[in-house]
């Protein structure tokens, strides 16, 4: 593709301005803003990566990945506003998640620790466990929100905060799992998913390029599971005293 | 335990003052009626005895020990408590029973005893919790209480949601309890004649203050501070004096 068509692919934009505009939804703004951003950055992190895929520097690869996770955990951590450190825990849970899977790809050999490999495969678990784990502790939140009777029904009965949350827990795990198993089932039929419409574009043969997506796939079940269980058990305690009393 | 002995009792919700200087003793063997307006703060009162919250000001003893020191989930069994609206656990009525022991890793409850203690007979045990009335709820939820064999028994509101019949049964029940197993009763009431019916003691909370307390006979028929003498005729509502 040159950049001539690019540039002109970007008038479809318009097209999006224009249903604003006439609409009145009055997102043109946020759309522009949208765009320039994304143009911007994809640009900034197209040419990070050109230069440490040519370094090919363990300590450049994992200090990408890093950031990847630090960003993510700042922006899920939008979602559970107002638990205390919930930062901290979003971005342990997503490290810990993606530390797993990368681990797990590497010594499978399903990939190899080579920048061209372990960014885009970590962009990829990365941005999904943050999507998950942000729809965990929103969750959570509400729960304890909505249920306080019931926590306290649980409390009164000599259960720890652990113990009475346990129902909570599981809602609020599930709900960050949902969209990827959901979209597990409908994969191929419904959607052909980003990385594999890429690869197809890129010339890779569409057998291949599925057997990468369904690695994709796995790997994105597992750091999204173990996101959320990890992401739940550490906020929830937020929500108790030490004494097992409801805040 | 004998003796449950609030000093100087306060509770603040960061600046909001729900519970001030409140200190009076509770005996235990006897069934106390706290009744006061909406918002009073009884719940709050109650809610302190069994820890759910903590005072901010005082401190509340048990036969002379700060409650702060006692064992937390312990100090939960030992005392009961059964709400407005009962949250039954999903599930069957045994399911509920056993919860309490379950927990504290007792697997043989003797589901049918409690069932029988609160008068119901153990092909209840089975049942879905969904497909009972309110006033068999609130039975499960006592019965779920005494599973746990505590001491104490806090209600906050039992009756509130049920009709006068059920009403009723619970009134004769509670009162059963209260003398086969020695219970100590703290029952908050919105109906005036039920905190005489059943009551040996009552306590009047207003604006998060203990106006008066003792016999509950004594207390209805010659109360001795003025807005006791008006909440109990009628005449006294959250908003103020009418
Ligand atoms: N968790 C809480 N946080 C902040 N304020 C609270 C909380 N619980 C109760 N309150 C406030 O404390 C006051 C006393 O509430 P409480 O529930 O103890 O009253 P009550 O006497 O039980 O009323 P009711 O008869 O309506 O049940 C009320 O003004 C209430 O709004
Ligand atoms: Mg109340």
């Amino acid at each position: 593709m040159n950049v001539l068509s690019l540039v002109m692919s970007s008038s479809l934009v318009l097209i999006s301005i224009f249903i604003s505009y006439y609409q009145k939804l009055g997102v043109e703004k946020e759309i522009v803003i949208g765009s320039i951003r994304a143009i911007v950055q994809l640009t900034f992190v197209g040419y990070i990566l050109h230069y440490i895929f040519y370094a090919n520097s363990i300590l450049f690869t994992l200090a990408m990945v890093i950031a990847m996770i630090i960003v993510a955990g700042n922006n899920a951590a939008k979602r559970g506003s107002g638990i205390p450190h919930v930062f901290y825990f979003i971005t342990i849970s997503i490290a810990f998640g993606a530390a797993i899977t990368l681990t797990a790809l590497i010594l499978f050999g399903s990939i190899h620790f080579r920048p061209q490999e372990v960014i885009p495969v970590s962009g990829m678990i990365i941005g999904n466990a943050m999507v998950s784990s942000g729809l965990t502790v929103s969750r959570l939140k509400d729960e304890v929100k909505s249920r306080r009777h019931e926590i306290e029904t649980y409390l009164a009965l000599g259960a720890n905060s652990r113990q009475a949350s346990q129902k909570i827990l599981k809602i609020a795990i599930k709900t960050g799992m949902m969209p990827t198993i959901d979209s597990m089932k409908t994969l191929g039929i419904v959607q052909l998913p980003g990385m594999m419409t890429g690869l197809i574009l890129g010339g890779v043969d569409p057998v291949n390029a599925v057997k990468y997506q369904m690695m994709v796939t796995f790997m994105m079940t597992s750091t999204t599971a173990i996101a959320c269980f990890t992401v739940a058990l550490l906020s929830y305690t937020q929500f108790f005293t030490k004494n097992h009393q409801l805040i | 335990m004998k003796k449950i002995k609030f000093i100087d009792v306060g509770f603040k919700d960061h600046d909001d003052v729900i519970l001030k200087d409140i200190s009076m003793e509770i005996s235990f063997g006897y069934i106390y009626t706290i009744i006061g307006p909406s918002g009073a703060g009884k719940s709050t009162f109650i809610k302190l005895i069994n820890r759910l919250i903590d005072p901010t000001e005082g401190k509340i003893l048990i036969d002379e020990k700060n409650i702060k020191d006692y064992d937390i989930i312990k100090l939960r069994r030992r005392i009961g408590m059964v709400f407005q609206q009962p949250y039954l656990f999903e599930g069957t009525v045994e399911d509920n029973i056993k919860y309490g022991p379950m927990i504290r890793g007792q697997r043989d409850t003797n589901v049918d005893y409690y069932l029988s203690m609160v008068g119901l007979d153990k092909s209840y045990r089975t049942r879905k919790v969904d497909d009972l009335s309110g006033g068999e709820a609130q039975r499960i939820s006592i019965a779920r209480s005494l599973a746990n064999e505590p001491t104490v028994l806090l209600l906050d509101e039992p009756t509130s949601a049920l009709d006068p019949a059920s009403t009723q049964v619970i009134e004769d029940l509670v009162i059963e309890l209260k003398n086969k197993l020695n219970l100590t009763i703290i029952w908050i009431t919105h109906n005036m004649e039920q905190a005489k019916r059943v009551g040996d003691f009552t306590i009047f909370i207003n604006n998060g203050r203990l106006i008066e307390y003792g016999n509950t006979k004594a207390f209805f028929s010659n109360p001795k501070n003025d807005l006791t003498r008006l909440f109990i005729n009628g005449k006294l509502t959250k908003e103020g004096i009418e």
